[in-house]
């Protein structure tokens, strides 16, 4: 048996660095990540890497920061497996390696002119963050902005900070709602698919985007449906578990679509009718 | 270009034939294991060759995509050092049937899609094949007519075909032209040899007939239509969820990819090894929910991935007709049998604009 080294494999890393870890909640951090030679990692909203903790594996995770950032990107990390474990253990300095970015991201140039209903469920709020964050500095390409957030209790909640500079924006309908309120909660309670009847807005120039666990799916959509958005208009992304990141190892798939390259986004209509998608 | 495709292996010469080979390269054949089993293991001389055989247990998917292959290795010690690496032996397979001829040929589609796939890429090139004609059916579970893959479409470097006391070996590639000249055993064919062989194929059209009653045009509609199908619901209560199924299947190619830290704990390789989506957990997502979670899911998933889901992608069957998986499934579940309940059950819904 021969060894030899191949430079071209699409399984090769990319060395980067930890430059700064943030603990939002005792189970999600955001790190901020760095690739050697503060390379851009270039990727578009909605777009995952494979982040490599050595000795560990890989892992898929959904960049969090605008594609605008460059000599660095964020990730927000909810520690559930032995990889997001093991990178919670890790520390500003600390080095990993990252493939990609892979995937078919949000379409961009298709929601530019169009009113944008932003739905983030939990940790949806990952992905979203990037979409958001593109928007906002955007803002003069896109019609309304409305961004709608839910999770289980306020202290679950994250980027606060940042929900608060939303929250402030004039040229933002931003709104959030807990599961279950803590005793110094001032604002909605309920799930999120109670925040929808406030929302007004023209069905045919909205783009609705919604992430969130799979059981936020069926009741969100079912209500944008019910307010006549077109099934076209409606972007969700989905979650899987992913070991190659480039259509091979079969773990993602769904049907004949392997959700790594040929999503995580899809548009509704064409997964609603695939049994194993939601 | 030379004008010799076909030449003459007397099977007097055959050993002499295997034991010059072995001595180029390693040398890989099917070998007899015992009743009716037989796997493709290194061999340096004709007498340990099963000519006629049954396919072997794995099929020769093995040498392309190995069980176990590293992907990268890497050092901590003093920062991060890491480097993608290739694992592969040069070697020559003999007697590889155009079932699994076909098998690799899917394979190969597969692994060159984008993002390319250079472990399987390089190591496939390093692997010459010589495939052998099955002159009639191995047994009951083959289904090579069905998909079209018992007569040889390209695929090999050169091509035996039994004609009693000598091979009519086609010559399909330079690399094939060279192994014949550095064999020197082998004869120029004249138009008697290739008079038999046409003969032999004619013969082989009336014993290779489609083993199901199904137009193959038919099968992606008919599949369409299957979603729901009691097949599945069947299968659920049969399959062992053991992946025996997969794994010596010879278009099934997931894995999973893990990593391994050595003893000293400061370095360690990647590497990807077989994975199987009959087993449990395979589908499931960090969140916890598992989106095939239902054997009679998995089964299914199975079978579309032969049936449907490649003709969009491939336009071909990832069913290459070897029969294995109904040869090895401890449940008794066959594939011809699985197909037969989708016809009778589908017939109404598809068939009547085929008749």
């Amino acid at each position: 048996m021969e060894k030899v080294v191949i430079n071209e494999s699409n399984y090769n890393v990319k060395k980067a660095r930890i430059l700064r870890t943030k603990e939002m909640t005792p189970q999600e951090k955001l790190f901020e990540i760095a690739l050697e030679g503060r390379m851009s990692l270039d990727h578009e909203p909605g777009q995952f890497i494979m982040l490599s903790v050595f000795g560990v594996g890989e892992a898929p995770l959904s960049v969090s920061s605008s594609p605008a950032v460059r000599g660095s990107f964020d990730i927000c990390v909810r520690a559930v497996g032995k990889v997001t474990s093991a990178l919670h253990r890790l520390e500003a300095g600390d080095e990993v390696g990252i493939r990609g970015p892979y995937g078919k991201g949000f379409p961009i140039r298709i929601l530019e002119g169009n009113d944008l209903l932003i739905v983030a469920g939990g940790l949806g709020i990952a992905p979203l963050r990037s979409l958001i964050k593109h928007v906002l500095y955007n803002r003069r390409d896109f019609g309304k902005v409305h961004i709608l957030l839910g999770c289980k209790t306020p202290s679950d909640m994250l980027f606060v900070d940042e929900l608060d500079l939303w929250n402030k924006r004039m040229d933002v309908y931003y709104e959030c709602t807990v599961d279950r309120a803590a005793p110094d909660w001032a604002g909605h309670v309920g799930l999120i698919t109670t925040l929808l009847p406030g929302v007004h807005l023209k069905p045919e120039r909205t783009f609705a985007i919604v992430v969130g666990p799979p059981i936020m799916y069926k009741f969100v959509i079912k209500e944008l449906l019910a307010k006549n958005i077109p099934e076209r208009q409606i972007l969700i992304s989905l979650e899987r578990h992913m070991k190659c990141g480039m259509g091979k190892c079969g773990r993602c798939q769904i049907q004949g679509l392997y959700v790594c390259q040929d999503g995580p986004v899809f548009n509704y209509a064409d997964i609603k009718n695939m049994s194993e998608a939601l | 270009m030379k004008d010799i495709q076909y030449v003459i292996l007397s099977k007097d010469n055959f050993n002499a034939f295997i034991s010059r080979l072995s001595k180029l390269q390693k040398l890989v054949a099917p070998v007899a294991k015992g009743y009716k089993n037989y796997a493709f293991e290194e061999v340096t001389s004709g007498d340990q060759i099963a000519v006629k055989y049954i396919p072997t247990v794995l099929p020769p998917k093995k040498y392309f995509l190995p069980q176990r292959e590293t992907l990268l290795e890497y050092n901590l010690s003093q920062g991060l050092d890491v480097r993608a690496v290739l694992e592969y032996e040069r070697m020559a397979l003999f007697g590889v049937h155009t079932c699994d001829l076909a098998g690799i040929q899917c394979l190969n589609m597969v692994f060159s899609r984008r993002p390319k796939d250079y472990n399987y890429l390089i190591r496939k090139n390093k692997i010459d094949i010589i495939g052998i004609e099955c002159n009639e059916y191995c047994d009951e579970f083959a289904s090579c007519s069905l998909v079209n893959a018992n007569t040889p479409s390209g695929g090999y470097d050169l091509f035996c075909t039994d004609m009693g006391d000598y091979f009519i070996v086609h010559i399909n590639t330079q690399v094939g032209d060279e192994i014949v000249d550095a064999a020197k055993v082998f004869e120029r064919a004249d138009m008697a040899h290739l008079r038999e062989l046409v003969k032999l194929r004619e013969n082989k059209r009336a014993i290779f007939r489609n083993e199901l009653p199904v137009d193959p045009r038919g099968i992606p509609e008919l599949f369409d239509k299957s979603f729901e199908s009691e097949v599945w619901k069947d299968l659920d209560r049969r399959c062992l969820a053991c992946g025996n199924c997969t794994n010596v299947c010879p278009t099934c190619y997931c894995f999973d990819i893990i990593d391994e830290m050595n003893l000293e704990l400061k370095g360690g390789r990647r590497y990807r090894r077989w994975d199987s989506c009959q087993l449990e957990p395979f589908a499931k997502v960090a969140g916890g929910e598992n989106f095939r979670k239902e054997r009679a899911a998995r089964q299914r998933h199975r079978y579309y991935c032969k049936f449907r889901y490649p003709v969009l992608k491939y336009a071909r069957f990832f069913c290459t007709g070897c029969g294995r998986c109904s040869r090895t499934c401890m449940a008794g579940i066959k594939l011809k049998e699985t197909l037969n309940t989708l016809i009778e059950e589908g017939i109404t819904k598809v068939w009547k604009k085929w008749l």
